[in-house]
């Protein structure tokens, strides 16, 4: 009888931890959605800021997070892929592989505003790019380097065998093998990666803090060495920026609005592809 | 023919497969000359354990104790709220959950953790802040408690979804062998399972302190910003990330402050390096354990 107790007691703290956590987490969204959706509107992703920043639109800060994000991916996914294509295709086993395995995961591990303090020191000053969407997009695609990498290992190391050795039984090399019959069957594995990198990279604000992004920039960027606006700094400049909370505020709810919903569609595609590919 | 071809892209492949370790390596070095000035400037030791951090005064004076221990109490902090939360939801996936339960809840642990952390500062400034400030009646409620609170939230999808894969790594020999005893299934997740996957639980946690460690934005939103040393859990602090993303705007390029700020983010690395590498190590251990090395 005791032991059934304790049993139901144990039981029902482990759901209210589960139905705690839902509750937080479905607050932060419906704070955001209820608050930001009044504020949404065609001008608000069509048209520049006017007024100092206190109406308008934020389409310049919609373009920056597209840029960075695309410039991150184009910089990540080639290095990654090839990182990938070496550990599990090419590599000896041995202390190399181990030495690259172990900085995969400890650049995983890197808080992301050391990443800016990297991207400040070597790509804005060192290189001379300054703050500007080329430097924001490298130190952007070191970040995501990582978990392209893992991404891509995972989804080549399923690729049977078999498939391998009858691509070799009929003469084709190595490289023919990876090219023809590994990487189109690793593909969707490998998107949905990079998929969910897109989502990192739009919503990270630290490392664009000093190598990308500016609160208030006259129209579109022109040049990659341009500086840009970004949704998730604009959130954090309409916050700590400016003369007109009340103003700036209702614009931030917006902001986060924006960002919430590209990141969730990103990540909630990128899973239902990966779990479609599985089942498959 | 193609042999040369062949061997050009293993070689191509395999300097490319380099650029992380690159990199790493890129980030130490870079923070190591960058923060040489400042150890060079003042006394190493009065930088890490000065308790003052005083960088526009005349005379400036930096030492990062105040900073250390904000993220510190932080930390500590987040793990208290977060660390059941999730531990508790992952014990909900594993044991209590139907088939479709898990479909469902798996998944958004993974979407959940996607939120990028400004949206979690901007709810923690917004919502919870606020909110503190009246139960507690304080003069703000930007405090070290507000950002545990909202870290510890940001935590839970980590410790969650690590633990629970720990979890469903359990060889099920082990419940039924414990079931077969006349153990009941809280006997049995209590006695058997949890302890079984003990080491992955430990990484989760390891692995989510790491996260709350190095997490800028939120703290940078929440935290209040006051470089002392913290006495209560509902006074301002500034923990170290926000310093470097707060005031790297305003130092000089060259300036000690400048040179300082990248100093505390060498001492911010060097802590989530033993973080991840004691993760690390413990995965190991638990792969061998369970008989899963590969």
């Amino acid at each position: 009888m005791k032991n059934k107790i304790t049993q139901f007691a144990g039981f029902a703290m482990i759901t209210a931890c589960m139905i705690m956590t839902l509750l937080f987490l479905a607050s932060i969204i419906y704070m955001i959605f209820s608050k930001g959706l009044p504020a949404i509107s065609w001008e608000f992703i069509t048209a520049v800021p006017r007024n100092g920043m206190t109406a308008g639109g934020v389409a310049p800060a919609i373009i920056g997070t597209f840029y960075l994000t695309a410039g991150a991916i184009l910089f990540a996914l080639p290095l990654g892929l090839a990182c990938a294509i070496y550990l599990n295709e090419y590599s000896p086993k041995g202390v190399i592989v181990n030495i690259i395995r172990m900085s995969i995961n400890n650049l995983a591990g890197v808080p992301s505003v050391v990443f800016g303090l990297f991207g400040l020191s070597v790509f804005v000053k060192f290189f001379g790019f300054g703050v500007s969407i080329l430097s924001g997009s490298l130190t952007l695609g070191i970040l995501i380097l990582p978990a392209i990498i893992s991404a891509s290992q995972e989804s080549l190391m399923a690729v049977p065998h078999s498939l391998r050795e009858a691509s070799l039984a009929l003469g084709a090399t190595q490289w023919q093998t990876i090219r023809k019959a590994v990487l189109p069957a690793a593909i969707p594995g490998i998107m949905t990666g990079v998929i969910l990198s897109i989502g990192r990279a739009a919503g990270e604000t630290a490392p664009i803090l000093f190598t990308a992004a500016t609160f208030y920039k006259r129209g579109f960027p022109n040049s990659l060495l341009s500086e840009v606006m970004a949704l998730p700094y604009h959130i954090y400049a309409l916050m700590t920026e400016g003369t007109k909370p009340d103003l700036q505020t209702p614009i931030a709810y917006g902001c986060a609005l924006l960002l919430l919903v590209i990141v969730l569609l990103v990540s909630a595609a990128a899973i239902f592809l990966r779990n479609k590919y599985r089942e498959a | 023919m193609y042999s040369f071809k062949e061997r050009a892209i293993k070689i191509l492949f395999t300097a490319m497969a380099f650029a992380s370790l690159f990199f790493l390596l890129g980030i130490i070095f870079v923070l190591f000359r960058e923060s040489l000035p400042i150890i060079s400037e003042i006394n190493i030791f009065k930088f890490l354990f000065g308790k003052h951090w005083y960088p526009t005064y005349d005379p400036a004076e930096f030492g990062i104790l105040p900073l250390i221990l904000a993220s510190l109490w932080v930390t500590a902090g987040a793990m208290v709220v977060g660390v059941p939360l999730g531990l508790g939801t992952a014990l909900y996936i594993n044991e209590l959950a139907s088939p479709k339960q898990k479909h469902i809840l798996k998944p958004l642990a993974e979407i959940l953790a996607g939120i990028p952390s400004i949206v979690y500062g901007f709810f923690g400034m917004l919502v919870v802040a606020p909110m503190v400030q009246k139960i507690f009646n304080l003069p703000t409620g930007l405090s070290a408690f507000t950002a545990s609170v909202v870290l510890g939230i940001m935590a839970i999808p980590t410790i969650a979804s690590i633990s629970e894969d720990a979890l469903s790594f359990v060889p099920k020999s082990f419940k039924e062998a414990s079931y077969a005893l006349g153990a009941n299934r809280w006997q049995t997740l209590i006695k058997v399972t949890i302890p079984a996957a003990a080491s992955g639980i430990s990484t989760s946690i390891i692995l989510g302190m790491s996260r709350v460690v190095g997490e800028t934005m939120t703290v940078l939103m929440v935290s209040g910003g006051a470089a002392v040393i913290p006495t209560s859990f509902f006074n301002p602090v500034r923990p170290m990330t926000s310093t470097i993303a707060a005031e790297m705007g305003e130092a000089a390029v060259g300036s000690t402050h400048y040179h300082a700020l990248f100093a505390i983010g060498l001492a911010l690395f060097l802590i989530t390096l033993v973080f991840n590498a004691a993760a690390e190590a413990i995965s190991r251990k638990y792969r061998i354990k369970l008989g899963m090395d590969r």
